[in-house]
């Protein structure tokens, strides 16, 4: 709470809408903003739900439609440990995996980062909604004679709709937050950039950790205003996601 | 298709599974494969992460082999490198901030399952999650610009002078150091092992609190009595689920503990961690074996938390058997 209390009074003071509208200017100068650290954030969290997501709740529905119990149990053993895998972990070995082979640091790469962080917690979530529906439900589509893909997209998935959703959601605000994999993904960029493969880009967390162990206080003073856009956005994702849960 | 136990098919449906491909129509077939593929990328990006780790690394292991672990001296100019001082300060720091945060999580855990009114639970439970989803950066700045000069004024030099004579209170006051690291890890796993610990509290069945109380027990001893032994596996997995977290941690830590080589036994000094050492480390690295070091240092990490992950999920899972929506 007394966290909460600083980051809102010291961000609050350094908030302006250049903040969010202005580039960064040269060190120690007042003014400037953050725009170009908000598009990449957007850009790299973008591209880690598009993979994430999908993939997250494919393994998800497979534990729970397919697997037997074994293979089930060893999937879900796996997906609670790669959970518990540090940030900086996966960082690195995206580094390895794509920055390294395609020649340079990317948006790609860091949504690439992210998407593995969240993976792991988008499938475990899908599955445990996919298991609250229903076994007779399941059962009345297939005594249809619907087939079992179908009996799974079209009766399973929509039942358990809002639970994949939140879950998704509470992985997006886990990614939003993360810096670690960032440093050697992203790694960063003082100017705007649009490209998803071909330079580096910036991100609010990755701005707010340069600015925080800068020497130059007007810099400061903005990565409390950047922390601020950052914990409201990652605060009202989550949010929104418990109410989903709760209105049922 | 019949469903066994746990509603995982058996029988005609089982052997769909092992051969998905051979199932009773086109759309079945291919959508069996494709989840099957999208459920075992799971275990090939566990496979694969371990795999990139060691194939980068594999210059440094080959130069250093086990001496890597037990080499004090981190020296990138003299192309020497040893993994002690970042792991003594992984481990250190990990432990000051289970020292700190244990006691009071497990307090607040005991108070939100067994004490609390019902309308105070659901406020409450909410702070505590929203606490842990708090970037781990933004805690980072909150430590550097507020946490940092406190234990500067506060504790090293009100302790200047009188307590130095004891080795974990000598050193320079800073502010920056291994104390700071392990307070702030404490904050950012309090909620962690709080939400865990309540979790596996309320899994404890009533009947066990109400054959307790119909022995006349009072609210306390019903607590230490029934509850605390019922659940204590489960209590163990998640104060060790805390330190797989605290372990790891990375950008906060890197903000305040102040990069310091050496092993001492003083708090105050500035240390480093393995994760932070690759986070500051990692884009000044200017030659190959440099960069293998620091991708070994990650490695030895990676093994670190996964073997400390496997332990505290095998008992919290002994448990309370799904864990459900419980975040990291």
């Amino acid at each position: 709470m007394l966290i909460l209390g600083f980051v809102l009074a010291k961000g609050i003071s350094s908030l302006n809408i250049d903040l969010l509208t202005k580039m960064p200017v040269p060190e120690g100068e007042a003014g400037g903003g953050v725009a170009n650290s908000i598009v990449g954030s957007l850009m790299t969290i973008g591209i880690a739900a598009l993979i994430g997501i999908p993939v997250g709740i494919g393994a998800g529905a497979f534990v729970s439609e397919y697997a037997g119990n074994r293979l089930g149990d060893v999937i879900r053993f796996t997906a609670d440990v790669l959970t518990g895998v540090p940030s900086i972990v996966v960082g690195i070995f995206v580094y390895g995996l794509v920055v390294l082979r395609m020649g340079n640091f990317s948006a790609l790469a860091a949504g690439i980062a992210l998407a593995i962080i969240m993976l792991p917690i988008v499938a475990r979530s899908s599955e445990e909604m996919l298991r609250l529906v229903p076994h007779s439900q399941r059962e009345a589509a297939l005594a249809l004679g619907i087939t079992r893909w179908r009996t799974i997209l079209n009766v399973v998935m929509p039942a358990a709709q809002r639970g994949l959703l939140t879950g998704a959601l509470l992985a997006v605000a886990r990614a939003a937050g993360e810096t670690a994999p960032l440093l050697f993904t992203a790694l960063g960029n003082r100017f705007m950039s649009l490209s998803v493969t071909g330079e580096p880009v910036d991100a609010l967390p990755l701005r707010i950790y340069r600015y925080a162990t800068g020497p130059y206080s007007e810099q400061h003073g903005q990565a409390w205003a950047a922390s601020l856009v950052l914990v409201v956005t990652v605060f009202v994702i989550s949010l929104s996601a418990r109410l989903l849960l709760r209105r049922r | 298709m019949r469903l066994g136990r746990r509603g995982a098919p058996v029988g005609e449906a089982a052997l769909a599974v092992r051969r998905p491909w051979r199932a009773a129509n086109a759309g079945d077939a291919i959508a069996g494969v494709i989840a099957a593929g999208l459920g075992f990328s799971v275990l090939v990006l566990a496979g694969l992460l371990v795999y990139e780790l060691v194939d980068k690394s594999w210059q440094s292991i080959t130069e250093f082999g086990l001496g890597f672990i037990t080499s004090t001296t981190w020296d990138p100019v003299a192309r020497e490198f040893g993994a002690a001082p970042a792991i003594y300060g992984t481990l250190v720091s990990s432990i000051i901030a289970l020292i700190l945060a244990v006691p009071v999580s497990i307090g607040a855990a005991i108070f939100l399952s067994e004490i609390a009114p019902p309308w105070l639970r659901n406020p409450f439970s909410f702070l505590v999650e929203m606490l842990a989803a708090l970037p781990s950066v933004v805690l980072g700045l909150w430590g550097l610009y507020v946490l940092v000069p406190w234990v500067r004024e506060f504790v090293e030099k009100a302790t200047l002078g009188r307590l130095n004579f004891i080795p974990l209170f000598s050193g320079p006051p800073f502010g920056v150091g291994m104390l700071a690291a392990g307070l702030i890890l404490s904050i950012m796993i309090l909620p962690i092992i709080s939400a865990i610990a309540r979790d596996v509290m309320l899994a404890v069945p009533t009947s066990q609190r109400e054959a307790m109380l119909a022995l006349g027990a009072t609210k306390w001893e019903v607590i230490s009595g029934a509850v605390l032994p019922y659940c204590r596996s489960g209590l163990v997995g998640a104060v060790i689920l805390g330190l797989g977290r605290a372990l790891g941690e990375t950008m906060a830590v890197t903000m305040v503990i102040g990069r310091g080589y050496n092993i001492t036994a003083s708090l105050f000094r500035p240390a480093s961690t393995a994760s932070s050492t690759v986070a500051s480390e990692f884009n000044e690295a200017t030659y190959q074996l440099y960069i293998s070091a620091l991708v070994e240092l990650a490695l030895i990490l990676l093994a670190i938390t996964v073997v400390v992950n496997i332990v505290a999920r095998l008992l919290v899972w002994r448990i309370a058997k799904s864990p459900g929506l419980i975040r990291e």
